[in-house]
């Protein structure tokens, strides 16, 4: 937001992208779970886009994305966050829109040593290198301390007026921003992706450790967003949606998935990801009933859609919070 | 003029959007999409995308659950 509020005081035109990857930390999560309702559902990107009046494109990268997570060449962060290779991939993907689109050069609001893994000094060259950007890239709010690229070089861009913000406190950050006017200054401290939470990525771990290879879709990187997930047995695990809002949202899932709900009391949908045999079933059955509000009750009745099967009814026992490990918990 | 829909049920944002913004690139100005969606995250940014790129929003409905969000294409700007 800064960086692009320098150019523009520059008087240099700018266009946003924002890459999705499927990851993003956006309004999903909100979306799906009333409990979040009070917050704001705005997309971020588009509304810092809003403040500075400039165009935001958003990029649909899912696909391409997934080779990045799947074996970045550079290692994972603290979790399965792929910063390294995510950066180089971004601004590659960035550096391609700007040739197909005759922009000239490319910014980003990193700053030098503010993240552990991609903003170091000695990683801001090889996002350059990477990405084919070269010297096309520029990074406004820490240039001063980096060597000069194209546009400043070329006198695109007025070196003498960028920045040269480094480490990691964000106090210089605020004070420019206050200088720009710009009150509501919403940059996320943290990571910008599920691909930083531990338990996110505890996840993503184990539906690749159950599959036997690292692949996911778009719908499994969902529904690691959403729900309670247990796995009881290697070969499959249930999604539990916690209210209503999570309910919605499997709901739309219930043509791929064997799912299950109680009848006999009101309770949550449950999907079934994986294969399972009677005892499973049964089983599952009893993990829907324990998460229903018969859990007290001697029997609950299930319904049980097995994918591909006529539906059928089961009468089953809930289990007690005793008799669910904790290691089942994802 | 034509007048289109857009399908984009049970996605969740941004994925709306970037199916509005897509389409929409496809279209004359003065062309109608209605988007149909669920994910009420949409009532907030395709408006919002809407206004950064000079197209106008000319109704909202709300219908079972499913949003209808009816955009008329505006002239492309520099
Ligand atoms: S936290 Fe940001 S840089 Fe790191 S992997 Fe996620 S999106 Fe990429």
């Amino acid at each position: 937001m800064l960086a692009t509020q320098a150019m523009l005081e520059q008087g240099i035109h700018v266009e946003g992208i924002n890459f999705y990857t499927g990851f993003c930390v956006e309004g999903h999560t909100h979306a799906i779970r009333k409990k979040d309702k009070a917050k704001p559902k705005r997309n971020n990107a588009l509304w810092v886009a809003e403040q500075l009046g400039i165009k935001l494109h958003i990029i649909d990268v899912i696909d391409e994305y997934k080779d990045v997570v799947i074996n970045p060449k550079h290692g994972y962060g603290s979790n399965m966050n792929p910063c390294l290779d995510c950066k180089c991939f971004m601004v590659r993907k960035a550096h391609e829109w700007i040739e197909e689109h005759n922009f000239d050069f490319i910014i980003t609001g990193e700053v030098v040593g503010q993240r552990p893994m991609s903003q170091r000094r000695d990683t801001m060259p090889v996002i350059q290198r990477e990405s084919g950007a070269e010297d096309r890239l520029l990074r406004p709010l820490c240039a001063k301390i980096l060597p000069a690229t194209l546009p400043e070089r070329e006198g695109w861009v007025d070196r003498e007026k960028l920045f040269d913000f480094n480490g990691r406190g964000r106090k210089p950050q605020i004070a420019l921003a206050e200088k720009m006017g710009i009150s509501d200054f919403a940059q996320p401290s943290g990571g910008c992706c599920f691909l930083t939470d531990a338990a996110y990525s505890g996840k993503l771990a184990d539906l690749w450790s159950a599959r036997g290879e690292r692949r996911y879709e778009l719908d499994d990187i969902m529904l690691l967003k959403v729900g309670r997930h247990l796995r009881p047995r290697p070969h499959f695990k249930i999604i539990v949606g916690r209210e209503e809002g999570e309910n919605r949202f499997l709901e739309g899932y219930r043509k791929q998935f064997t799912h299950l709900y109680t009848t006999s009391h009101p309770g949550p949908l449950v999907l079934l990801d994986g294969e399972a045999n009677d005892d499973d079933l049964q089983l599952a059955a009893q993990l829907a009933a324990r998460f229903s509000q018969g859990k007290m009750a001697e029997t609950v009745r299930v319904e049980l859609h097995e994918k591909g099967a006529a539906k059928r009814e089961l009468d089953v026992t809930p289990l007690t919070n005793e008799e669910i490990p904790v290691e089942w918990y994802l | 003029m034509s007048h289109h829909q857009l399908d984009a049920r049970r996605m969740l944002c941004p994925m709306p959007v970037i199916r509005t913004q897509n389409f929409v690139a496809k279209l004359p100005a003065g062309d109608t999409v209605d988007v149909l969606c669920t994910d009420p995250g949409a009532l907030h940014d395709i408006p919002a995308w809407c206004r950064i790129h000079g197209h106008e929003i000319i109704g909202t409905q709300e219908l079972d659950g499913e949003l209808i969000i009816s955009v008329r294409v505006g002239t492309p700007s520099g």
